[in-house]
Order: C-alpha cells, then sequence, then structure tokens
C-alpha cells in the first residue's frame, strides 16, 4: 500500500515537471543559475586559499648561528623546533652551503665576489629557515628560543640573530591581511549564496501558485496534505537535480575554456585542474543543495495553500 | 443525513446566511435556488468544512462537521462528491486521469482504478476522451468529467455548485439527467441553481433562500422568486 503511494507521488510529480513545460524551464534555469553561483563561490574560496597559502610559503623566519657553532648542536635546536606544533618545517643551511649560495646569487657581481675574497675566509653563519603552520605563529616560536635560548659547552648562546624583528611588521600585516581576507571572503560567499537561495526560492514559489486552483482541487476530492504535496516535492528535486547535472556538464568546457586563460594570471592555479581533482565533492555539493533547494522551497510555497 | 442548526455565517458585519435550519434525508435530491449572493455557495461551503459557522452547527450523520479535526478532513470530503459551475478540473491532467486522482486520493489499488474509470467514462458518455486534457474538451464534455470524478468514489452526498451554470440548454438537459440518474441508483444530490429550468427538470424539492435567509422549502416544489 505505501509503496503504492510512493510510486504515484513520483510519477505524479515526473509528469508535473514535464507537463509544467516553460514554468518547469523557467524554474530549471533559474536554479541552475543559483547553482552556478554556488559553484563558483566554491571556486573562489579554493583561489583564495591558494593565493594565501602562496604568500604564507613566502614567509620565514631565519635563526644565525654564530661561526663557533657546531653542526651536531644547531641540528640539536632544528630537533626541537620540529617538536614545536606550530612549526610546519625547519630547513638546515650550513655556512658552506650559505656561501655557494651567496658565491652563485651574485656570479655577476665581481666586485662582492671579491670584497669576499679579501676577508678570506667564510664570513657567512649556518642558519635555520623556519616555517610556520600559520604566520601568526612566528611571535610564539621566536619566544621559545628567547626563553630556552640553545646554549654551547662553554655556556655562550649559539644563536647570533634571529631576522623576526625586520620582518615583524610584514608578518603582522600580512596575519592581518589574511584573517581580513577570509572573514570578508567567507562574508561574501555567504551573502551570494542567500541572495541567489532566495531567488531560487521566489522562482519555485512561482511555479506552485500557479497551480493554488488545482491543490484547492485535490483537497476537494479528499486528498490528504501529504498526498498533495508530495508530487510538487518531486517536482521541486528534478528541478534541483536536473540543474545540478546541468550546472556539472557545463563546468567541464567552462574551466578548461578559463582555466586556459587565467592560469597564469591566478599563479599557478588552474581551474579545471582543481575542477577535476575535486569534481566529487562539486557533485555533492551541487547535488545536495540543488535537491535540498528544490525540496525546501516546495514545502514552503505549497504550504499556504494546504490551510483549510 | 445532513443537519444544519440555526446556522449564521459573517463576513466582517455582513451576515451571508442568518439563522438557517435545514435538515436533508438520504437519496433525496434538493435543489437550493436564489439570487446570486443570497448565500447559496455559503451553504455548501460550510456543509464541505471550508468555512466554519459564526453560530449554529452543521451535522453530516450525527457528527458535527466542526468539531473534525484539520487531519480528519479529507477522509469526511471523500464521503461527498463535489461539482463546480467552472468545473475544477485538474488542468495538467488527462480526462481519466482527473477521474482516476480522486481515486489514487482515496488510496484505491491501481487495479480498482483501472477497472472503474472506464466503467464511470461510459457512464457519462465520455469514453473516447478519455485521454484528452480539459481544454481540449467542450464545457459539457468539462462538467461529465467533473461529475465522473465526484461520483467515482460512490460518495454519499453529491453536491453540485450552478452545475449547469456555464453550460448550454443541450448540455444542461444533460447534465440533469445524469444527475437524475445517480439520484435514483441512491445518492443523496443537493444542487444550488438559478435556472428555472433545472428546478422544474428535476421536479423535487425546492429550498428558497433569500439574502441569507431560508424563506421557502417545498417538498415539490416550483422556481419561485
Amino acid at each position: 500500500m505505501k509503496w503504492m503511494v510512493v510510486k504515484r507521488v513520483l510519477v505524479g510529480g515526473g509528469k508535473n515537471f514535464v507537463r509544467g513545460g516553460a514554468v518547469s524551464a523557467a524554474t530549471v534555469l533559474i536554479m541552475t543559475v543559483t547553482l552556478a553561483i554556488i559553484s563558483s563561490l566554491v571556486f573562489l574560496s579554493a583561489l583564495l586559499s591558494f593565493t594565501l597559502n602562496t604568500i604564507k610559503d613566502k614567509v620565514d623566519v631565519s635563526v644565525y648561528f654564530v661561526t663557533t657553532a657546531s653542526e651536531q648542536e644547531i641540528l640539536a635546536v632544528k630537533d626541537q623546533l620540529e617538536k614545536l606544533p606550530q612549526v610546519s618545517s625547519v630547513t638546515y643551511t650550513s655556512a658552506a652551503d650559505a656561501l655557494t649560495a651567496f658565491r652563485a646569487r651574485h656570479a655577476n657581481d665581481q666586485l662582492t665576489l671579491q670584497a669576499l675574497d679579501q676577508l678570506g675566509g667564510n664570513p657567512l653563519d649556518a642558519s635555520l629557515e623556519v616555517r610556520a603552520k600559520d604566520p601568526s605563529e612566528y611571535e610564539s616560536i621566536v619566544s621559545f628560543l628567547e626563553a630556552s635560548p640553545a646554549l654551547s659547552s662553554d655556556g655562550t648562546s649559539l644563536v647570533d640573530r634571529i631576522n623576526y624583528a625586520q620582518n615583524k611588521d610584514v608578518i603582522d600585516r600580512l596575519s592581518l591581511a589574511i584573517q581580513a581576507t577570509r572573514e570578508i571572503g567567507l562574508a561574501v560567499v555567504v551573502l551570494f549564496a542567500i541572495a541567489s537561495i532566495l531567488i531560487a526560492f521566489a522562482t519555485i514559489r512561482l511555479a506552485i501558485y500557479t497551480a493554488k486552483d488545482e491543490i484547492a482541487v485535490m483537497r476537494l476530492v479528499g486528498a490528504s496534505n501529504a498526498y498533495i504535496q508530495g508530487p510538487f516535492i518531486v517536482a521541486g528535486i528534478i528541478t534541483g537535480i536536473t540543474a545540478a547535472a546541468t550546472v556539472l556538464l557545463l563546468l567541464w568546457p567552462a574551466t578548461w575554456y578559463a582555466g586556459a586563460r587565467t592560469e597564469n594570471w591566478f599563479g599557478g592555479f588552474s581551474l579545471a585542474g582543481y575542477y577535476s581533482s575535486h569534481f566529487s565533492i562539486f557533485f555533492s555539493i551541487l547535488a545536495l543543495s540543488g535537491i535540498l533547494l528544490g525540496a525546501f522551497a516546495s514545502v514552503l510555497a505549497i504550504r499556504k495553500y494546504l490551510r483549510v | 443525513m445532513i443537519y444544519f442548526d440555526k446556522v449564521t455565517k459573517r463576513y466582517g458585519d455582513m451576515a451571508a446566511l442568518e439563522e438557517v435550519t435545514l435538515s436533508v434525508a438520504p437519496k433525496e435530491f434538493v435543489s437550493i435556488v436564489g439570487h446570486s449572493g443570497a448565500g447559496k455557495t455559503t451553504l455548501l461551503k460550510l456543509l464541505l468544512a471550508e468555512e466554519r459557522p459564526s453560530e449554529g452547527a452543521v451535522f453530516f450523520e450525527s457528527i458535527d462537521v466542526n468539531d473534525l479535526p484539520s487531519s480528519a478532513l479529507h477522509h469526511y470530503r471523500r464521503k461527498i462528491g463535489m461539482v463546480f459551475q467552472d468545473f475544477r478540473l485538474i488542468p495538467n491532467k488527462t480526462a481519466y486521469e482527473n477521474i482516476a486522482f480522486a481515486m489514487e486520493a482515496a488510496g484505491r489499488t491501481d487495479d480498482e482504478i483501472a477497472s472503474d474509470v472506464p466503467y464511470i467514462l461510459e457512464l457519462v458518455n465520455l469514453a473516447d476522451k478519455a485521454p484528452l486534457f480539459p481544454d481540449q474538451l467542450s464545457g459539457g464534455e468539462k462538467q461529465r468529467i467533473a461529475i465522473g470524478r465526484a461520483i467515482i468514489n460512490q460518495p454519499d452526498i453529491v453536491v453540485a455548485d450552478e452545475p449547469t451554470g456555464s453550460l448550454d440548454p443541450i448540455n444542461t438537459y444533460e447534465i440533469v439527467e445524469i444527475l437524475k440518474k445517480i439520484n435514483e441508483l441512491g445518492t443523496t444530490i443537493i444542487i444550488t441553481t438559478h435556472n428555472k429550468g433545472v428546478v422544474e427538470a428535476v421536479g423535487k424539492r425546492v429550498v428558497t433562500i433569500d439574502r441569507g435567509r431560508l424563506v421557502r422549502d417545498d417538498a415539490e416544489g416550483k422556481y419561485v422568486l
């Protein structure tokens, strides 16, 4: 008996959708635009994260060691730093490596190289390049180094200097900018999502408004509220699924076309690559949004016509 | 079977019905006549529980209709077959589906629908119009489909609100004949009309309403206004 009712509701919903003609097509179109906006917000959010991560990767703090510090002592400090939860990575550069890198960097600057040769020996310090998981955590890493200074066997500090003070302003400003961008980005995403959802709601309400006389007749022939609502909800879900499928299909050529032209501009972020590698997420978000939007809007829209 | 007990219905300060007391026995055919705005349709809306009386009570088989909870109204309405002047067919359903819908809503099985709907379509002489949509049918055909829908669940009573109001004389005659046939088969019929010809063709009890008041109730009455 229940299966019979479910079957009738499903068939009725399908027929409502197909026979709805232009109204169904208009609702699908509006819902497609809504879901396209939601998916572009997903891209925007990913692009934002990608850009912020790229900037974050360029920020680090270097700890320079005195020339008397041995490699074992420096590596012991490295081990300590790596155990800190806020540290993402620590890279060791020996004094010799630093000199090689310096010479390579100034290969065309004979004056600097001559000055270096006149100094004799290696004037450069070994260093540890520390990257934090979040730029706001550099301060605590530096505080850790200052609070428990690494000491050599004769009791002198191994650390010559930390370049945090010079970078502090830049790091602080960047942390603030990242935080603000995240919050503003989230607000924009939520605002656009709400606006597009409201438009889709209004369209579905309009589609059901055209059927208000039909709903009145259904009530008068003795149909229960659930039996009246069912096919409209099914039609709403079909609308959502159709719109989601349309957006998922259109995103392939759209991301391929736009991605090829914007990859360099976006600093290496590939729209098509991101879409194909996150297709299951897009599929879940769009299918779920379409189904929920269609069903929920239908329930709300039809409710007022079911009051006795 | 039906009893209106001193029923008054007001819309704001205006009384659409005033202290109407009326009873209808099973298998009766009652014509309710009156000018436009006399309160005929309000009377039917009260019977269908589409409206609640301001005072008094409406009983159907000894149950006060106003006491029915909203969740039970659809069960109650299945006992009444409704026919309207403007047909009120579902536009995106075929003639067959419009009649079948009333059976589906009542929870009847596919087998019952497959056997009963063609029978009813035959009864209203529209077997060949089954796959057509309402906008492909004439006014008389639409009303016959509406009557088919009203009787498909074998209701205790058929209520027709100006069923011939939009029809030409030939279709009016056909509709009256169908309603008389249904009444002869044992179903109570209540119609509202201001068509003198319909009242005289039916030739049964006539209740006259004027400005919300029941002014005449004649067992084999005529159209007197």
